[in-house]
């Protein structure tokens, strides 16, 4: 219900948005046909010999088709993965934080109702991606653990703080704008349960998205001082989204690899270059500017030039060193201490349960006899 | 007809249980509490949406964004016990299994009021109180018949909290039936009703709880920063 809950957005007219969504369908009915052709060299059953092995895996992933949890895979394919979904879940679950920071003062009664729906959103993000991750034989119990000790990560944007009410629309244009660039692609990712649980949470992405533009687009519009807390979000949040494609394909050092294995489809630089394309448009519609004295149409390269975001400040905050990585880790750690006298309480009460019903079977048996 | 009056003492309780239950975002014991508490906290808010327009709308005292944001404590007409604090999980769970019980019974008779917007609402919302309820007491049960230190804390979150059950029958004769779903709960909880006793009152007049106030300056401080805003 609270999904129609605002100005459609193609009044307010949303350059780009809508063909990403457009590309998130596509990718779908492509994972529904590829699921019903078979392997040119596997056969219908999938593969025989242990030798065959390799080839089944290559020739799965040479024919667009999914990897399933029960198929083979190579080590390290699984291992990336694990990493790759783990952190991305972690992101969603501590993504929270930053805009759940406003949710208790948001200014009116139906804003407060759509970001708290959003947040919610998040943490089933979170929930699936977790379970995406269980599939490939890690429990979420590990992956939360690796999290808490610090020794997995999550996306840096999340370590900058909300100041002012603005950021919740600014996060929602541009950190989930940046998301979704990054994620659909990731619908066609090899690794099936994983292009599954990314077509349902860019569905849902495109919706906070919009949500975002729409409260800049209000804010643009409003006073004064609501305009300069508009454009004083956009220039916090602007450099670390673009850093959010991590660093330029020169250095990244996982990207080669994982373009092989069909998880990453397109290169840091080429999805960077995509979202500056998309925000420069929309940044006119909103009113707002970007905070680039570079940001200029490039007609030769058909593009947007723009200015590198600082990846030395990239580093120090996936280093740890950003501005809240301690609060936002403390306050997940603390929720998870705080929560932990409940969980036992839960698996205390199942146990009891169960050891209830075996009683009373056991007493039926011996009633019986 | 319904009294504005009534509207508000509805409108408030569901508007200050859902700020209260907002707190919890990011803090869950677990994830699918997280999304659990969230959706309760969606369920009252839009209630109070619903409950605070009308009443409004019927005193020509604004929108529903004047009445939340532009009142004083002493204008609020909600019940205690839902200004009380957070407290831990068990405290929550307790608030949540007391309201709630109250607030389908409250829902239930009022699908056959008179006043037909009053009883539109109250066959929406009651579906919803319906699911509140089982998870509070799905909860309390669980708490009270886990570990010995949850049963500790359920125990003492129930005596806690039972005075304030007092203050939500003022006005109705509904303390039977509300019992008749409470006491059965704690027994399955293997905890133990507490004496009835002292009995804290004056939500109703809008002599609130020292919590209320603290409660309004956040929720409040925005809006009421940049007055005439839209947002």
């Amino acid at each position: 219900m609270y999904g129609s809950d605002f100005e459609d957005p193609e009044t307010v007219g949303q350059p780009g948005a809508s063909a990403l969504l457009d590309e998130v369908e596509s990718a779908e009915r492509d994972l529904h046909e590829a699921a019903a052709r078979t392997v040119a060299t596997g056969g219908s059953t999938g593969p025989g010999a242990d030798a065959a092995l390799q080839d089944y895996f290559d020739a799965v992933i040479a024919a667009d088709q999914k990897i399933e949890p029960r198929d083979w895979m190579p080590g390290a394919y699984r291992k990336g993965l694990i990493r790759q979904i783990a952190q991305h879940a972690h992101s969603e679950i501590i993504g929270m934080q930053p805009e759940g920071n406003w949710i208790t003062r948001a200014p009116s009664l139906k804003r407060k109702a759509i970001l708290l729906a959003k947040v919610q959103d998040e943490a089933g993000h979170g929930l699936y991606l977790y379970a995406a991750a269980e599939t490939l034989g890690s429990s979420r119990d590990e992956l939360v653990e690796l999290l808490i000790t610090g020794r997995q990560k999550y996306s840096s944007i999340f370590n900058y703080p909300t100041l002012n009410w603005a950021d919740v629309g600014a996060i929602g244009w541009l950190v989930d704008g940046a998301a979704i660039v990054n994620q659909v692609p990731l619908c066609r990712c090899s690794y099936g349960p994983y292009a599954r649980a990314m077509i349902r949470i860019c569905k849902e992405e495109s919706f906070h998205q919009r949500q975002g533009f729409e409260i800049l687009y209000t804010l643009a519009r409003g006073t004064a001082a609501q305009r300069q807390m508009a454009q004083d979000a956009v220039d916090r949040w602007w450099y670390p989204s673009l850093a959010m494609f991590g660093p330029p394909d020169s250095d990244s050092t996982h990207s080669e690899q994982s373009m092989a294995w069909k998880i990453k489809r397109f290169s840091n630089d080429d999805l960077r270059q995509r979202f500056v394309d998309m925000c420069a448009q929309q940044a006119s519609v909103l009113g707002l500017s970007i905070p680039d004295p570079d940001l200029r149409w490039n007609e030769e390269r058909g593009a947007w030039d723009y200015r590198q975001p600082d990846y030395a400040e990239l580093f120090r905050v996936i280093k740890g060193d950003g501005p809240c990585n301690r609060q936002r880790l403390r306050h997940r750690r603390q929720a998870h201490e705080d929560g932990a006298w409940v969980r036992d309480a839960g698996s205390a009460y199942a146990a009891k349960q169960a050891a209830r019903r075996a009683g009373k079977r056991a007493t039926e048996q011996v009633a019986a006899a | 007809m319904t009294t504005v009056d009534e509207l508000l003492r509805l409108g408030d309780d569901a508007l200050i249980a859902a700020q209260r239950l907002a707190e919890w975002c990011a803090r869950g014991p677990e994830m699918e509490e997280d999304v659990a508490l969230a959706n309760i906290a969606l369920d009252q808010l839009g209630a109070a949406r619903l409950l605070l327009s009308y009443a409004g709308e019927r005193a020509g005292t604004g929108t529903e964004d004047d009445l939340a944001f532009l009142r004083d404590d002493r204008e609020f007409r909600n019940c205690l016990l839902v200004e009380l604090p957070n407290g831990d999980f068990a405290v929550t769970i307790g608030k949540l299994l007391f309201l709630s019980v109250y607030q389908l019974a409250r829902y239930d008779a009022l699908v056959d009021s008179a006043d037909d917007r009053l009883a539109a609402i109250a066959a929406k919302v009651r579906k919803e109180s319906a699911y509140h309820v089982d998870h509070g007491s799905l909860w309390t049960v669980r708490l009270g018949d886990g570990t010995d230190e949850s049963h500790r804390r359920m125990q003492s979150a129930v005596d806690e909290l039972w005075p304030y059950t007092h203050e939500l029958f003022e006005e109705n004769d509904l303390r039977p039936t509300w019992l008749s779903t409470v006491e059965p709960v704690l027994a399955a909880a293997t905890l133990t009703r507490p004496e009835d006793g002292w009995a804290p009152t004056g939500g109703r007049a809008g002599r609130h709880t020292e919590h209320l106030s603290y409660l309004l300056a956040e929720m409040q401080v925005l809006h009421r920063a940049h007055p005439g805003a839209r947002w």
